[in-house]
């Protein structure tokens, strides 16, 4: 019984659960952060520790803050919380986990069967990792960096306050 | 370290992505359907590095970083085109976004 | 000379190609000389062909030319073919010369009218028709200029294409005839299917070797070929289309409906007359139709107002009297009523058209009156035309060829006393309308006091036919007086002589005397009743039963009427109750389920994300489940 695993697990999709169906989206954004970790915690299980670090610092400390910060700058107010109370009705969770449950059914489906081997026996640290990554693999470093340099474009342009004599025309 | 069989793992990365799923379909707030994205992105990532680890390999584990990499820079750009989109419509629900029907 | 025989077809569709393409573009002379000269041409070819058949005549009494060969398929070779004899001979010459006058005369009638050019060119189109009709040698050929009579018919008919009555005439001419036209298309291929040949003289020799005497297959073949000829002669049942087709200018009505067009179901008969013989039922039923017809249209034209109407009315009498004498053997005779006929009748048509044009568009008779002193030359002309139509005795044409067919009908081996009962009450009829009109017409005190003089180009037509109308009928006299049979000798050369019971003179001379003397009595009651007492006739009228029977007649016994409620009505009724069947289901159908798919498919634009997301998120559950599962 590997507690490193089922454990962070069970965190994993509770605080996940609780993600979706906040009503405040600080909170929501907190809960997720745990369900991150969590799953940082059964990365260093499973034998990636330099992935693990990576989850932490890149998706837990960088794009959850982002989110935070966006948040911040819009500034919604309370009346947020009564809204999303009014939006989530019952009746609006059926489609979905009708949907949700038979993707499950059908993952469940494909997974199941003979066992096909165990994990987490080895651990592949980070010179491993570099080793492979810098060698078969730099071209996708590349084109990586390349993502990153057009979505800092991107981000740069689309964020920027309308000069004046701008506002609107062409929806630019 | 006592391993894990291969199943269980990615039955947690499945029931991850249809959580996510289900931020996705449910939420009417912007912002959450992101985030619901972005633990889709992640329950991926997991079941990779999953993999990468039952085959003893990095590769899995390179295919994480890649997919990282390419959440960051979408949530970069997708958080400004919310900020667009707030300054637009004064709101975050995404159905008042429906200028497009047929 | 003979062998320019191609060239009288051929002139008139010269003329009618020119006219057509530049017509419009040339001067009012300019398509005068072309529309009359090709016809005279063709006149005048006519008679140098004819004289040299006459004066030299080719072996058999027949003269074939042959043009090329129209089509081939395995052992169907029709021929463009023309074959003279002495039947097409009098035909020919009578088409083209009576044609010739006719068309000397519309170029002075129809100078008011614009659509001149298009006027001669249908004119020329027919002619070349006629022709082509009355020279065929083969069935096909034949079937060409009917159908090509028939259609410049319609042409002509609604050549005042403005006025929409106009219109429905010209297409009801047409629909009548087209009846016809489908039995006689039938009876042609009967014709080929069993005996292997369209050529009209191998046909008949086939016939009589291969086809016993009541045959069924000659029956059904002479029975289809007679309604063809029903059709275009205007007979019982298909009678009711010509006189609506008076609408047509009088030229046309003068040439088409009385002296050419409609005698082509005379000419078909003779032509075909091997076939007839073969099946006594048929030509039975040709003489009785003959003799139905006569009566019925003369009673029709007894009450007529309309002086064209009174007219077409006698044509549909006359034609009837050609079909008596054709059933009863009597070949040669139904030729030589055509021809006086083709005289008086154009003469009479084209003296009601200078009546009709002198008082401006005119055509009720009890309008006019009084015109003897106004227009004398029409009027003498016309009294000429009306004696002959009479069978005036002893000084006319009409009456040597009615008192032959007279004769015939009595005396033939297929004739009967009834028969001749028929034609002679027919007779009696006959110029009793006949000179109702013309008391009505030109006597009596004048109703409009305008009346204008007409110039030479129409006079001159109406003198030479005038002429004919008296001189036509000397070439063929019977026994006493004059004992001439110049007529029936040179016929005799085509068609076989008709079959007569050997009587005595005595009761030829009494038939003779009885059919003078009823056509006396008919233009003395025209006398009592339209002339002395002009009031006389309007009691019987006024009285209920006599009004109810007024009505009955004019409107030609009721035979539209009826055709309307038996056929056409019921007809339209089923059409409007089978408006929306099953095929229209399906079209309709195949609307209205695009219509429902596209109605739902745009209820899933709504432009909401999340229901995008949703619809991705089934696609991709879907088709993972395929994946799975299969």
């Amino acid at each position: 019984m590997n507690s490193l695993f089922y454990v962070p697990a069970a965190v994993a999709v509770i605080s996940t659960i609780l993600v979706i169906t906040s009503l405040n989206t600080v909170n929501a954004l907190l809960y997720a952060i745990i369900s991150l970790l969590s799953i940082a915690l059964i990365f260093f299980g499973l034998g990636a520790p330099f992935i693990a670090a990576l989850e932490v610092i890149i998706y837990a400390g960088a794009i959850m803050v982002l989110f935070v910060f966006v948040i911040m700058m819009l500034n919604v107010g309370p009346q947020a919380i009564a809204e999303e109370r009014q939006w989530l009705k019952i009746k609006v969770w059926r489609g979905p986990v009708l949907l949700a449950l038979i993707l499950m059914g059908e993952l469940a489906y494909v997974i199941s069967g003979p066992s096909r081997g165990a994990c987490g026996l080895t651990i592949n640290g980070p010179k491993q990792v570099g080793m492979v990554l810098y060698g078969p693999y730099v071209l996708g470093v590349e084109l990586a960096s390349l993502v990153l340099l057009a979505g800092a474009i991107g981000a740069y342009h689309l964020g920027r306050r309308d000069q004046p004599g701008e506002s609107d025309r062409g929806q630019s | 370290m006592a391993a894990v069989p291969m199943e269980h793992g990615l039955l947690l990365a499945a029931i991850l992505f249809a959580l996510g799923l289900i931020g996705v379909l449910v939420r009417r707030n912007v912002i959450l359907v992101l985030l619901s994205i972005e633990i889709m992105l992640n329950s991926s990532g997991l079941a990779f590095i999953v993999a990468g680890s039952r085959w003893v390999q990095p590769d899995g584990q390179i295919m994480f970083i890649f997919i990282l990499t390419m959440a960051a820079a979408e949530v970069s750009v997708g958080l400004a085109l919310v900020l667009r989109f707030y300054h637009h419509f004064k709101t975050l629900d995404t159905d008042r976004a429906n200028t497009m029907r047929g | 000379m003979q062998e320019f025989l191609w060239l009288i077809p051929t002139l008139p569709f010269a003329g009618f190609l020119t006219l057509a393409l530049i017509g419009a573009r040339l001067s009012r002379l300019s398509v005068m000389l072309i529309g009359v000269g090709s016809v005279a041409l063709s006149a005048f070819v006519s008679v140098l062909v004819g004289v040299s058949f006459i004066a030299a005549p080719p072996h058999g009494y027949a003269y074939r030319e042959t043009l090329w060969t129209w089509l081939q398929v395995s052992n169907f070779r029709p021929e463009i073919a023309f074959y003279l004899d002495a039947l097409s001979l009098v035909m020919v010459l009578v088409v083209t010369f009576v044609g010739f006058l006719i068309h000397l005369y519309s170029t002075e009638f129809m100078s008011g009218e614009e659509g001149y050019s298009r006027f001669f060119a249908y004119m020329n189109l027919f002619m070349g028709s006629m022709l082509t009709l009355v020279l065929a040698d083969n069935l096909l050929l034949l079937y060409l200029g009917w159908e090509g009579v028939g259609l410049c018919s319609y042409l002509l008919i609604g050549f005042w294409y403005r006025e929409p009555a106009n219109g429905s005439a010209a297409m009801k001419a047409f629909i009548i005839t087209r009846i016809g036209d489908t039995a006689m298309a039938i009876g042609l291929i009967v014709l080929f299917n069993n005996l292997g040949t369209m050529q009209i003289q191998e046909v008949m020799l086939r016939a009589s070797q291969q086809w016993p005497v009541g045959s069924s297959l000659a029956m059904v073949a002479a029975a289809l070929l007679l309604g063809g000829a029903v059709g275009k002669s205007a007979q019982l049942p298909l009678q009711t289309w010509l006189p609506d087709a008076m609408a047509g200018p009088t030229p046309v009505s003068a040439l088409i409906h009385a002296a050419t067009m409609v005698t082509a179901g005379v000419y078909l008969i003779a032509r075909t007359h091997v076939l007839f013989t073969l099946a006594p039922l048929v030509q039975s039923a040709v003489a009785v139709i003959g003799a139905v017809t006569l009566l019925l249209a003369a009673f029709s034209a007894l009450t007529q107002r309309d002086i064209k109407r009174v007219l077409a009315y006698s044509t549909i009498s006359q034609i009837g009297y050609m079909f008596l004498a054709l059933g009863v053997g009597a070949w040669s005779a139904a030729i030589f009523h055509f021809m006086v006929h083709a005289f008086f009748k154009a003469l009479l048509f084209l003296g009601a058209g200078a009546v009709i044009l002198s008082l401006h568009d005119e055509h009720d008779m009890f309008n006019m009156g009084g015109l003897r002193s106004r227009l004398p030359l029409t009027f003498w002309t016309f009294l000429i035309g009306s004696a002959s139509l009479s069978a005036l005795p002893l000084v006319t044409a009409g009456y040597y060829s009615k008192d032959l067919i007279l004769w015939q009908a009595w005396a033939s081996r297929t004739g009967s006393p009834l028969l001749w009962a028929a034609g002679l009450a027919g007779a009696l009829l006959t110029s009793l309308y006949t000179f109702r009109m013309v008391f009505l017409t030109f006597f009596g005190e004048a109703k409009t006091m305008d009346a204008q003089r007409h110039g030479n180009r129409m006079s001159v037509p109406l003198v030479i036919l005038a002429f004919l109308s008296i001189a036509g009928g000397f070439v063929e006299l019977p026994v006493s007086p004059g004992n001439q049979w110049v007529f029936t000798e040179f016929m005799g050369t085509a068609l076989p002589a008709a079959a007569i019971i050997p009587t005595e003179a005595a009761t030829q001379h009494a038939l003779q005397l009885i059919a003078s003397v009823t056509s006396l009595a008919g233009i003395f009651l025209a006398y009592i009743f339209f002339h002395r007492n002009s009031g006389s006739t309007k009691l019987p009228v006024r009285s209920p039963v006599g009004y109810a029977v007024h009505c009955f007649l004019s409107s030609g016994w009721g035979f539209d009427r009826m055709y309307d409620k038996l056929i056409v009505q019921p007809y339209v009724y089923l059409a409007r109750l089978n408006k929306a069947d099953v095929t229209d289901l399906i079209y309709r159908g195949i609307a209205l389920l695009s219509k429902i798919i596209h109605q739902g498919l745009s209820i899933m634009q709504n432009g909401r994300l999340r229901w995008y997301a949703l619809t991705i998120g089934i696609g991709a559950v879907a088709v993972l489940g395929l994946v799975v599962l299969l």
